[in-house]
């Protein structure tokens, strides 16, 4: 990563290269420190790099606090510069506006590793790996429910179902590439390849298997977006919670086709007023699994037409508690047209 | 030399290099709905209810008309269902909000469930204007939701001067101020203060001012941004093209 940060530096005619540590990974800290003072002190960074007159290139370690929006650029550069990580306006783009109003390059690490790649074995041996294209390879982080998660690199264009096979996962039933605002596949699309002209992946690579519910996997991204919302823009800080909203009452047995019905109308919403990806991409995981596990969601409705959020005749539980009664003319609903039921 | 234009809504808008859009739409004394933006700071871009699609070469057909209308009546929808704070020109509960801002300066955003409408509750019950106010109010009333635009008017000259800032993240987002008390009133903010009148959603309200004008005089009793929008989006093309 440093041998490409200082190609890229060299590339571009930049002095200052600095490297963005959330603080999970602090731990890294002393070990990336240390080897930057070797690269110092063989002369692979500061002034005169290689000994060639007027290519300096240094490197700083930023250590934040992270969080998910700071993977956008621009939200990054607001979180390296110790501000709140909220996505720019765009444009102008950090190539022109950057860093302290510099213009600055931003590029994920696994690139840059790529850059130095390609700076040692040319071109032509990158262009060779992976698709027309896809070339070169991709490293997967892959999670889930497989016998051996781990980091895995493959050239571009390999299908789902081998990368599947070589990590475990024998009874997998979806899919979610590129984390939670990528794509979710089913079963039927293990046969698509890895590669932007298929499906495009950031490198997360999370197994669910046979045995997952694939509305509470939902649920679950849908309130990582509502927790991860940075509140700058109202579709997405709003747009977020209500969609957490709508899924826990269809998990709790009140929802029905209307909350499918809003979540759609969110869903586009957020895809073409939400500031930045997070919110465009918020509603992703909900849609493609409503549309490929129907069912996970359809045996939790209780109607097919319009539930409340609450319970009415719960709600007279306390009023009856302290009334003493419990006749039908105390329920509502259910419960008072036919005596003995309780909901 | 001609004046280049753009088609808003299949109207000719004059601008110059470099406005934006908000600014050319409203120096031609066209609406578009907005909350967040105030011609005396920086753009900032997120409320969000501006947005309006640009059409590039097909903007003579004015295909952005509908969708621009479904969008920012949405973003207005579900921007009222975040807050339980009533907005200084409208409110009925504008008083109470008031002294509950200057007590606590922590103007949070509560969370309300997906279906129900306080604003509606409200203007329903306390004011006899009929069935259009609620969501033709609704951009007026949006509540609680943090305003960056109050931040901004606030940039202290002096060291110990109150200063506003946002804290918390997402739904939870909320304005705090720079006193030990976290109290708006342990600081040296005053009435004079522009931060205290710009807030377009009434994060902070000004004292005893609840209903300075009366319920059916106010600004959008009268002419609702809805109805404003609708008939400026309506308006054909028979102005003059330039």
């Amino acid at each position: 990563v440093f041998d490409g940060m200082s190609v890229a530096g060299f590339t571009i005619g930049a002095t200052k290269g600095l490297l963005y540590l959330r603080g999970e990974y602090a731990y890294l800290l002393p070990a990336l420190r240390e080897n930057l003072a070797r690269r110092r002190r063989d002369g692979l960074l500061g002034t005169a790099l290689c000994g060639q007159d007027g290519c300096d290139f240094d490197i700083d370690i930023h250590v934040g606090a992270g969080a998910y929006v700071c993977g956008e650029e621009s939200a990054l550069l607001e979180s390296l510069e110790g501000k709140r990580g909220v996505p720019r306006i765009r444009p102008p783009f950090p190539v022109t506006v950057g860093y302290r109003g510099q213009p600055t390059v931003v590029n994920n690490v696994e690139t840059l590793c790529k850059a130095a790649l390609i700076a040692v074995n040319g071109g032509a041996w990158f262009a060779g790996l992976g698709t027309k294209q896809s070339t070169g390879t991709k490293l997967l982080s892959i999670s889930g429910d497989v016998e051996m998660p781990g980091i895995y690199d493959y050239p571009f264009g390999v299908s789902v179902a081998q990368v599947l096979n070589d990590c475990g996962a024998g009874n997998a039933q979806a899919v979610q590439v590129s984390g939670p605002s990528g794509i979710c596949l089913g079963m039927h699309e293990f046969s698509r390849h890895m590669a932007f002209e298929d499906v495009p992946t950031a490198g997360a690579f999370m197994v669910f298997g046979a045995h997952r519910d694939m509305f509470e996997v939902a649920r679950n991204f849908a309130h990582f977006f509502a927790h991860e919302s940075c509140g700058f823009c109202t579709p997405c800080r709003v747009g977020t919670s209500l969609v957490a909203n709508c899924m826990d009452k269809i998990a709790d047995g009140h929802g029905s086709q209307y909350d499918i019905n809003e979540i759609f109308k969110i869903h586009r919403l957020l895809h073409v007023a939400s500031h930045c990806g997070l919110g465009q991409s918020a509603c992703n995981p909900l849609f493609d699994t409503l549309n490929k596990f129907r069912p996970a969601y359809e045996r939790r409705l209780r109607s097919l037409d319009f539930e409340p959020a609450f319970d009415l005749d719960q709600a007279l539980a306390a009023a009856r508690q302290m009334t003493g009664r419990d006749d039908p003319a105390a329920h509502f609903g259910l419960a008072a047209r036919v005596p003995g039921v309780t909901t | 030399m001609t004046q280049q234009s753009i088609l808003l809504d299949g109207l000719p808008v004059p601008f110059e290099e470099g406005q934006t859009i908000m600014d050319a739409a409203m120096a031609a004394e066209i609406f578009i709905p907005h909350l967040c933006h105030h011609p005396e700071f920086k753009p900032q871009g997120s409320c969000k209810l501006c947005t309006v699609k640009a059409t590039a070469a097909t903007f003579r057909r004015a295909r952005c008309r509908p969708r621009t209308a479904w969008r920012s009546r949405t973003t207005r929808r579900i921007s009222t269902t975040s807050g339980g704070r009533c907005c200084r020109c409208c409110s009925s509960k504008a008083i109470t909000s008031a002294r509950r801002a200057k007590r606590a300066a922590t103007a949070c955003c509560r969370r309300w469930p997906t279906n129900s409408k306080c604003c509606r509750r409200i203007s329903t019950s306390s004011t006899p204007i009929g069935r259009s106010m609620p969501r033709t109010r609704g951009a007026a009333r949006l509540q609680s939701l943090h305003s960056l635009r109050t931040v901004r008017a606030r940039q202290p000259r002096r060291r110990w001067q109150a200063r506003l800032s946002l804290s918390g993240r997402g739904i939870t987002k909320h304005l705090i101020v720079n006193a030990e008390s976290g109290r708006l009133a342990d600081t040296d903010f005053s009435l004079t203060d522009k931060a205290a009148h710009v807030c377009p959603v009434g994060v902070i309200l000004e004292k005893r001012k609840g209903f300075a004008v009366p319920i059916g005089q106010r600004r959008y009793d009268v002419d609702p941004i809805g109805m404003q929008v609708e008939r400026l989006a309506h308006r054909t093309t028979t102005e003059e093209e330039i």
